[in-house]
């Protein structure tokens, strides 16, 4: 019985636009589980290879003996990795490389792959780079443009490439991957002089073997772990990778609940078109003794029936759109994804029938309760006492999808606030608008005044449109213009000659030489600042206590950390509080420290900090704190001390300038007469962090495309719940001796200004969040873009067209006579 | 014949509906012709009908059939600013004060009384000096005391405009206020 009445109704049309936004809710939330389900099984699968062995030991300076010893005491394999960045020459080029300096053995779980040449097949290997030899990636040989069997530089060492590296199992997203691979033989590393004071190495233990002994040793090691001493095992495998994953599901899956909301409201009024519709033919089967349970079971099964077959569609459709979200991002996800498991499909399906049991159950219930008379007395129609309970299960089916997607109470609850105060803005200046657009629409002529009387008369309903289509077009409109705009403002704010290289590494007995370099090739030589290595080790002499801290901040604290010393104060920088080393701090010995790390690790002016240095305490009063322009891309410190402090302590210096494009051959020529100096190119890090950018956008923007189109169909179901009611009217009107083209006009008054007013609060909207985010969060003026204003409105024009449409087609297919026949 | 009253009986399904609509020209007859005013009215297209009706028909329905949209003065306007006549405004304010609704322009149907609305439907009626007024029941959905006042305003006006009125009917005694009575069955006149 229920599937003739659903095919029926089917049939009648009545059910088409619920089902629509069903399929909407559940496809953009089903695209996004399914895309987040790749990538985290990618994650399972991956995460005994992440770290290339079952227990790795992670240092920023070089393990004392006992730890190698005791592992192979203990019987477990060992191997030893060391890695660091550095340029690698080939014969005119150079490159900055991720250098991986590993032991034989390496790795001790999972396997790499190496081709004979570049674009070769690849196949698995069990060996690691011969002595003198290297592995390098596509990329490095690339850059380089050399060839396997050529060789290329490193430091002061000539090596031979033996290999195309095409795989490494414990491959992850940090810094040092973002740079191309050079693999080496941990022996070949003396030869190349690169490991000197200051460098900045990563040194590795790793462990495997029999999950027993295993165990043990991680019990043992874990106790005399020291600082900057870490142990990373399965369980915490490359946390910042999957925690930064989990973000990025938990936000984008908030934002195709955008989506949801909206189609909520569809389901909502067609449910309620649906209730209206069906009151004459329930009250007849009341009528014929049909129980008022049974009615409902009936109902209720239809809905569920349909809420099933549309959650399945929705699904299928979110399924191929995954594979959408996966393309705009493939470029940064470096692995094979597996196929995604059925989990999301069932979250899908959970998705549409809450929608249904929120927001269609309310206004079906009312459908019980009609009485058997109104077949006698039309007037009779359904109580309208389930609205609160309406909203009531609305709003917690809506609370229960947030939370349940945010992971967190906190977070969802704060989400659903924050939706419903941007609801609540945008319902207060939609019904403003619409109340003003009435009232502005009297002065004009009877089409446009019938039009906007019309808007006015329904200004409750109509601000459920317009709500809905702005909020749609604001997230577009902000991810297609107003993201740019800031991004490239931002750029713009760049003086031409800020500096976009970095030069990290240099050793005392260079500098002179270093700067002479730069004169000769007749650029200006740039400032050099030292910087000195040093632990944080007591505040106001308390020793700093690391077991109270949070796991982030124990780990920035427990890192050695860049000091610099210097007499002068750094012209970028701005002393906020306290003064500048005097004559007597110079003296004495004092710190100034920069404005954000003294907020968080609360020092302030007069308190005294003690550093660990080359292994003596370092002990002075904080004099000044200072704001630093981290946007300026020089050579910032955290921590400057007086250069007494700090002057005999084994310290490398840095340096950032300017090189204009086509200067690279100077690149090359300092990369060439000093080996072990780094140059990083900010400009090539900055445009690879832009291409990053752009396609998270780009996969965002598609998710709010979903919203876009639930929006459309709310107003296209709004436009269904007052169709009759159009029809009949626009008879009238006719009757009365109106034209076909003056009820269109009428029509399309309506509609135009309807999308107008959507379209232009969006715009507005996008441009007051790109001022209030240029204004507190980069801290640069705003220019307003006013391409936002003209495509505002026009997207919302194109929105409500096909509504425009469907109501006139409507409208006119009744004829005139209806006025005496329904009279 | 100009100004002379008519009313249309006839039981349910009779046929009077279609009448009136075939005479408004919001239907055409698959045979013979509707003449008003030596206009063949089955000869225009739809918009021609329109423009037609707005020029010499008025209206007055059962069901009153305000927009609910427009206030009083708004709906009474209507049909002259669809007619593109100019003075709209005042033309409406006048025929409301002649209903004896001078108090209540700008008030919206559903803040009106069923004899208030159909009052405003006379005066829209009115307002465009039509030649022909049809009448569909007007008083089918007003009790016996407001629908026998409206009745009194609908044959005063009709003389003072020296409209034709056609009027369909349940009501004998109304009927035969009018000059004329055609009686209708099963679609043909029967007398």
């Amino acid at each position: 019985m229920a599937f003739k009445m659903l095919a029926r109704d089917w049939r009648a049309g009545e059910l088409r636009v619920l089902a629509l936004a069903l399929v909407l809710a559940v496809t953009s939330v089903t695209s996004v589980g399914f895309f987040a389900d790749r990538i985290r099984q990618a994650i399972l699968r991956d995460a005994h290879q992440l770290l290339g062995a079952d227990v790795l030991l992670d240092a920023d300076h070089p393990w004392t003996a006992a730890i190698p010893d005791e592992i192979k005491r203990r019987g477990l394999a060992f191997a030893e990795v060391m890695s660091f960045v550095s340029m690698a020459r080939g014969e005119s080029a150079t490159q900055l490389s991720g250098v991986k300096a590993v032991s034989s053995g390496y790795p001790l779980r999972g396997k790499m792959r190496i081709a004979p040449a570049l674009n070769a097949p690849d196949e698995t290997t069990d060996g690691v780079p011969e002595p003198g030899t290297v592995w390098v990636d596509e990329r490095l040989a690339l850059a380089l443009e050399r060839k396997v069997g050529e060789n290329l530089q490193l430091g002061d060492a000539s090596l031979r490439i033996g290999a195309i590296l095409t795989l490494e199992p414990d491959r992850n997203g940090s810094f040092f991957n973002i740079a191309p691979r050079l693999m080496m033989r941990i022996e070949d590393l003396p030869a190349t002089g690169l490991v000197q004071n200051g460098s900045r190495i990563r040194y590795n233990l790793l462990a495997a073997g029999d999950s027993g002994p295993v165990n043990e040793f991680e019990i043992w090691v874990k106790t005399r772990l020291g600082r900057g001493e870490t142990l990373q095992s399965l369980e915490n495998a490359s946390p910042s990778v999957r925690q930064s994953i989990e973000r990025g599901e938990q936000f984008v899956g908030l934002t195709a609940l955008l989506a949801v909301i909206l189609a909520a409201v569809a389901v909502s009024l067609s449910t309620r078109r649906y209730t209206a519709r069906h009151l004459d033919a329930f009250a007849v089967m009341r009528c014929f003794g049909t129980r008022q349970s049974r009615l409902l079971a009936l109902s209720a099964c239809e809905f569920a029936i349909l809420g099933v077959v549309a959650s399945v569609i929705g699904c299928a459709l979110g399924f191929l759109a995954q594979y959408v979200i996966a393309a705009f991002v493939a470029q940064f996800v470096d692995a094979v994804l597996p196929t995604p498991s059925p989990l999301p499909a069932l979250q899908g399906l959970a998705v549409g029938m809450a929608l249904l049991l929120g927001f269609a159950l309310p206004p079906l219930l009312q459908l019980k309760n009609v009485p058997a008379l109104r077949v006698l007395r039309r007037d009779l129609g359904a109580p309208n006492e389930a609205a609160s309970l309406a909203w009531g299960l609305g709003l917690v089916v809506i609370g229960a999808l947030l939370v349940w997607q945010a992971g967190s109470v906190k977070l969802g609850l704060t989400v659903l606030a924050g939706f419903a105060l941007c609801f609540a803005v945008f319902g207060v200046l939609a019904y403003a608008s619409l109340r003003f657009a009435g009232r502005f629409g009297s002065a004009a002529g009877v089409t446009w005044r019938y039009g906007m009387a019309n808007l006015r008369r329904h200004a409750g309903a109509n601000t459920v449109q317009v709500l809905a289509l702005a909020l749609g077009l604001t997230a577009v409109l902000m991810l297609s213009f107003t993201l740019n705009d800031l991004i490239s403002t931002w750029e713009k704010k760049l003086p031409p000659d800020a500096p976009n290289r970095f030069l990290v590494n240099v050793q005392p007995a260079q500098i002179d030489d270093v700067q002479a370099l730069f004169r000769e090739a007749g650029i200006a030589a740039p400032a050099i600042y030292p910087m000195v290595r040093g632990r944080y080790v007591a505040h106001n002499g308390q020793p700093i206590n690391v077991e109270a801290m949070e796991e982030r901040e124990r780990r920035s604290v427990e890192r050695e950390f860049n000091l610099s010393f210097m007499e002068a104060q750094q012209p970028y920088n701005a002393v906020i509080e306290g003064r500048w080393f005097s004559p007597d701090d110079l003296r004495t010995g004092a710190f100034s420290v920069e404005e954000g790390m003294a907020k968080r690790r609360e020092w302030k002016v007069g308190d005294t900090l003690t550093w660990q240095v080359a292994g003596r305490n370092v002990t002075a009063p904080i004099t000044s704190i200072r704001r630093l322009d981290w946007d300026s891309m020089r050579a910032n410190f955290f921590v400057i001390a007086t250069p007494a402090l700090l002057a005999d302590a084994p310290a490398s210096f840095i340096s950032a300038f300017h090189l204009s494009e086509g200067r690279q051959a100077f690149a090359n020529s300092i990369s060439q007469r000093f080996p072990n100096l780094t140059l990083v190119d900010m400009s090539a890090i900055l445009k690879q962090a832009q291409v990053i950018i752009d396609r998270v956008v780009q996969a965002v923007r598609f998710v709010f495309l979903f919203a876009l189109a639930a929006g459309v169909l709310v107003l296209y179901s709004a436009l269904l719940a007052t169709q009759d009611e159009r029809a009949r009217e626009a008879a009238l009107m006719r009757a009365l001796g109106a034209s076909r083209s003056q009820i269109l006009a009428a029509q399309r008054a309506e509609f135009l200004m309807l999308g107008l007013l959507a379209g232009i609060l969006a715009a507005a909207s996008a441009t007051a969040i790109g001022w209030a985010i240029s204004r507190y969060v980069f801290d640069f003026p705003y220019q307003i873009n006013y391409l936002v204003g003209l495509a505002g409105p026009l997207a919302g024009l194109a929105c409500v067209a096909w509504n425009a449409r469907a109501g006139a087609r409507a409208a006119l297919n009744h004829p005139p006579l209806l006025v005496l026949r329904e009279a | 014949m100009s100004g002379e009253a008519i009313a249309i009986v006839g039981a349910s399904g009779s046929g009077k509906s279609t009448l009136l609509g075939l005479l408004a020209g919001l239907d055409v007859p698959t045979s013979g012709t509707v003449e008003i005013e030596g206009q063949d009215f089955s000869s225009l297209d739809e918009d021609g009908r329109a423009a037609m009706r707005a020029k010499l028909l008025g209206f007055v329905f059962q069901s009153f059939q305000l927009l609910p949209a427009l206030n009083a003065q708004e709906n009474v306007m209507l049909p002259l600013e669809l007619a593109g006549v100019s003075g709209a405004e005042q033309s409406a304010v006048a025929m409301l004060k002649r209903v004896g609704l001078g108090e209540r322009l700008h008030h919206y149907p559903k803040y009106l009384s069923g004899g208030e609305q159909q009052r405003v439907a006379l005066a829209r009626a009115f307002v465009v000096k039509p030649k022909l007024l049809l009448a569909d029941e007007p008083t089918g959905n007003l009790d016996a005391a407001t629908g026998s006042a409206v009745i009194d305003l609908l044959f005063e006006m009709n003389a003072e405009a020296g409209t034709t009125l056609v009027l369909v009917t349940h009501d004998e005694a109304l009927a035969h206020r009018c000059g004329r009575i055609i009686r209708l069955a099963a679609g043909s006149v029967v007398n």
